[in-house]
């Protein structure tokens, strides 16, 4: 139980997809410009991931070596086909706004790298249990960067009023780059900047060190 | 004509694959600390949306979308729901071929590509481009251009951020930040200075 427990919970903040091992930025940045566009696709993933490790852990054993990057990539696009259609039927307001971002999850490298690091080695249910946490990995970074977006972009959250705007006769004033593509670089960066104050290993090696005595001045 | 123009800019410049969509954002980040290597990517990338592109049209206007089966006699039915599958299938075919031929007819090319080659399956700006292509219902035309195009912005935004980050190896860099922390935050001001673009009309 304590090992399922390690699973889900070690790749939220310890071992961060997104933080840590870069997989998974791709889709991660585009759909986070307000909460419900974030939360729907962290859904969608955590779906994919999981069973996409249920499946390929099932048939683990009779994969043969060399086609199975193939056969990976099978079993992800008809699950992320299952997920696109059930958004279409059930959500179709979001499944427009994510647009391609759906189909993009086929070519997330969380839930293929997950399969080829994880699934190929261990037994289905501890694999199924490793996708969900990898799926929570990824949308805690999505949603905190979806919450901080569409606050101070828009003074809203999932589209309610919460700090009013002044156009609408309240007192705050929207912060527009919040909107804005390259804000979701800057809040990730920062993202990895406060995981790594507080986890010290996780910090990179430099490229080169400053000898002892070099004063630092501005250049 | 121009129609073509506009829409090679727009996918260079206005709408470029990785600094306004983050598309192909792992190997963007991950391969791009030399000028050398990520030249390298660029160009291979340019080569595999030139072809999958166009390929990837042509099975969506001839098989999947609704109607096109009507040369057949199956004028009712509408597979597009296949076209994820398919579209990922073409490409990893594509890329396979593509690595085949070059090892064979083109040695020189191969030794500079071929590491690359298996990574751009799955980099999501090959993917993306198949699927804004589907959903703009861009022609054959617009496929080959957009293609292209798409390639070039993507390979020009990787060269400029290896070009940055050769520079930024000598900083002092906070602890927290080095690496990946600050490479994130150079792609936010290239991102941002990218947003210019979207002013141009044409």
């Amino acid at each position: 139980m304590s090992q399922a427990k390690e699973v889900l919970s070690n790749p939220v903040f310890k071992n961060n997809p997104i933080g840590l091992q870069v997989l998974g930025v791709c889709s991660a940045l585009a759909v986070t410009s307000n909460l419900n566009t974030a939360m729907v696709m962290t859904m969608a993933v955590i779906a994919v991931t999981a069973f996409s490790n249920l499946f390929v852990s099932i048939i683990r054993n009779h994969i043969p070596g060399n086609i199975r990057i193939i056969c990976q990539m099978t079993i992800i696009a008809s699950l992320v086909i299952v997920v696109d259609q059930i958004l279409k039927a059930f959500a179709y307001d979001v499944s427009k706004q994510l647009s391609v971002f759906v189909g993009l999850i086929i070519t997330n490298c969380i839930v293929m790298g997950r399969a080829e690091a994880f699934a190929m080695k261990n037994p289905p249910g501890i694999s199924f249990m490793d996708g969900i946490g990898n799926g929570l990995g990824y949308g805690a970074v999505l949603i905190f960067v979806g919450f901080l977006r569409e606050l101070f972009g828009a003074g809203k959250l999932f589209g309610y009023e919460v700090l009013p705007l002044i156009n609408d006769g309240g007192w705050y004033m929207g912060n527009g780059l919040m909107l804005l593509p390259p804000s979701a670089f800057f809040i990730i960066g920062m993202f990895i900047w406060l995981t790594r104050t507080f986890y010290k290993d996780q910090v990179e090696a430099p490229d080169f060190e400053l000898s002892k005595n070099t004063k630092k001045e501005a250049v | 004509m121009e129609a073509y123009i506009s829409l090679a800019v727009k996918a260079i410049f206005v709408e470029n694959m990785a600094l306004a969509f983050f598309l192909g954002m792992c190997t963007f980040l991950a391969i791009s600390k030399k000028v050398q290597t990520s030249l390298g990517l660029g160009i291979a990338v340019i080569v595999v949306l030139a072809i999958t592109t166009p390929v990837n049209n042509l099975i969506y206007n001839l098989l999947l979308r609704e109607g096109a089966l009507s040369w057949a006699g199956y004028p009712e039915v509408d597979l597009s729901f296949l076209g994820y599958i398919s579209y990922i299938g073409v490409i990893a075919a594509m890329v396979q071929i593509l690595e085949m031929f070059l090892d064979k007819y083109v040695p020189v090319l191969y030794n500079s590509l071929g590491v690359f080659l298996p990574l751009i399956t799955v980099n999501c700006a090959i993917m993306g481009a198949a699927l804004f292509m589907v959903e703009r219902d861009y022609t054959f035309g617009e496929s080959v251009v957009y293609g292209i195009s798409a390639g070039i912005g993507w390979a020009l935004a990787i060269t400029a951020l290896a070009g940055i980050r050769e520079k930024l190896k000598y900083s002092d860099v906070p602890e927290g930040l080095r690496g990946l922390g600050i490479t994130f935050i150079t792609v936010g001001l290239m991102s941002l200075g990218f947003m210019s673009f979207s002013g141009v009309s044409l």
